[in-house]
């Protein structure tokens, strides 16, 4: 991987990290705090690609597992992974990968509603559908439950996805970063 | 500045190897979802309570980990006892309660500094597909580069808060990502022109 992508990678990674500074607002209830930091996430994705996005996050969340308090409310450590909601920060991974994935295929048509369609699949229907799972078998409830515990976060979601969007577009206007003609670059093992 | 979740000590605990501390982490979790039942949790509380005193821990730090968490498990202890009963429900929160106090034995007892040192010199061992140097940079660039994010981000603020626009997170967002990735332009030609690679 050349070191301009590593560059990216490691930037983007504080990126989402400096995000936790946006005060979280945490639903009573629920548990799951809202923040900006998921917003960090899909831009991962959709402004630096699959491979790079991912990494980001990859980089940021094995911060977060040594003891950085990075995540929003100055959580951090191994317990975050271990909490009820643990299966979201790993479905983070995922979701900017996809994001990504998406973005890359359909760089020449990205415009706003594209962008926050693919948001959407990737940031809401593909990170719940990894996250309501896990906390189904953690927390032993059925996954009905889990789901209808998390509906509530849904709209919050729905916005991050229509300001991530925006983002995109107009970083892919003024400060491409992803080539969508260039072969795939190799996976790294991190 | 950034700190980590340290407390300071020097006890048996703060001084075993991080990846040991790691390993038995993975299998203290893993036997308590293997091994269900109140038995084998009452077993691993009394094990993290003696941990947490030989690592002269207080109280205060094992509620500050399990806090943010509190929320979702009095939702989780309400929804067992009535799908269940109140015996089943105690058991699950209880287990998370025992699982966030394990993790929180090890990132306490545990500088970040070991950590990142740890990682480095496994790499070492690692195969040689392995990109190295390129993990090592990532780690070092990223801790690097968080406060400066952060002040960008704290600048950005304060530019958009005095045109009104403190309150749109796209004015926010746009400067911030352009500005990072400029940046990350600027520190790779630095890192090239320094023959890194």
């Amino acid at each position: 991987m050349e070191t301009r992508n590593v560059v990216f990678i490691a930037l983007f990674a504080a990126i989402v990290a400096a995000l936790a500074v946006f005060p979280p607002i945490t639903l009573p209830l629920v548990g799951v705090p809202i923040t900006a930091q998921s917003l960090g996430v899909m831009l991962a994705g959709g402004v630096l690609g699959a491979v790079r996005g991912g990494l980001a996050v990859v980089l940021f969340l094995v911060l977060v597992a040594i003891g950085l308090p990075l995540l929003a409310g100055g959580r951090g450590g191994f317990g975050v992974f271990l909490g009820p909601s643990g299966g979201f920060l790993v479905g983070w991974i995922v979701a900017a990968y996809a994001i990504g994935y998406m973005t890359e295929r359909l760089w020449h048509r990205l415009n706003y509603l594209v962008a926050a369609g693919i948001c959407f699949a990737g940031g809401v229907v593909l990170l719940y559908a990894i996250g309501v799972p896990w906390s189904a078998f953690v927390a032993e409830i059925p996954i009905g439950t889990a789901l209808a515990g998390s509906l509530p976060f849904i709209p919050g979601d729905i916005i991050k996805c229509l300001i991530a969007a925006g983002v995109m577009v107009i970083v892919k206007r003024s400060y491409p970063i992803i080539t969508p003609k260039s072969p795939a670059m190799p996976q790294t093992g991190m | 500045m950034l700190t980590d979740l340290y407390v300071f000590g020097d006890s048996p605990l703060h001084r075993t190897r991080p990846v040991v501390k790691i390993t038995a982490l993975v299998v203290f979790c893993s036997t308590l979802f293997i091994v269900e039942g109140w038995a084998s949790v009452l077993v691993a509380g009394a094990l993290v309570v003696t941990g947490f005193a030989v690592a002269g821990l207080k109280p205060r730090h094992a509620f500050v980990s399990v806090r943010p968490a509190l929320w979702i498990l009095a939702a989780i202890f309400a929804v067992q006892a009535y799908l269940t009963d109140v015996v089943f429900a105690g058991f699950v929160v209880a287990r998370f309660v025992v699982l966030i106090l394990a993790a929180a034995l090890v990132t306490l007892t545990t500088r970040t500094s070991e950590f990142v040192d740890g990682i480095l010199s496994a790499l070492t061992y690692a195969p040689a597909w392995v990109p190295k140097e390129q993990i090592a940079l990532a780690i070092s660039l990223c801790l690097r580069f968080i406060p400066l994010v952060r002040a960008v981000l704290e600048d950005v603020r304060q530019a958009q808060s005095a045109r009104g626009l403190d309150r749109n997170l796209t004015a926010l967002l746009v400067p911030l990502v352009v500005r990072t990735l400029k940046t990350a332009d600027e520190v790779s030609q630095a890192v090239y022109s320094r023959s890194f690679d």
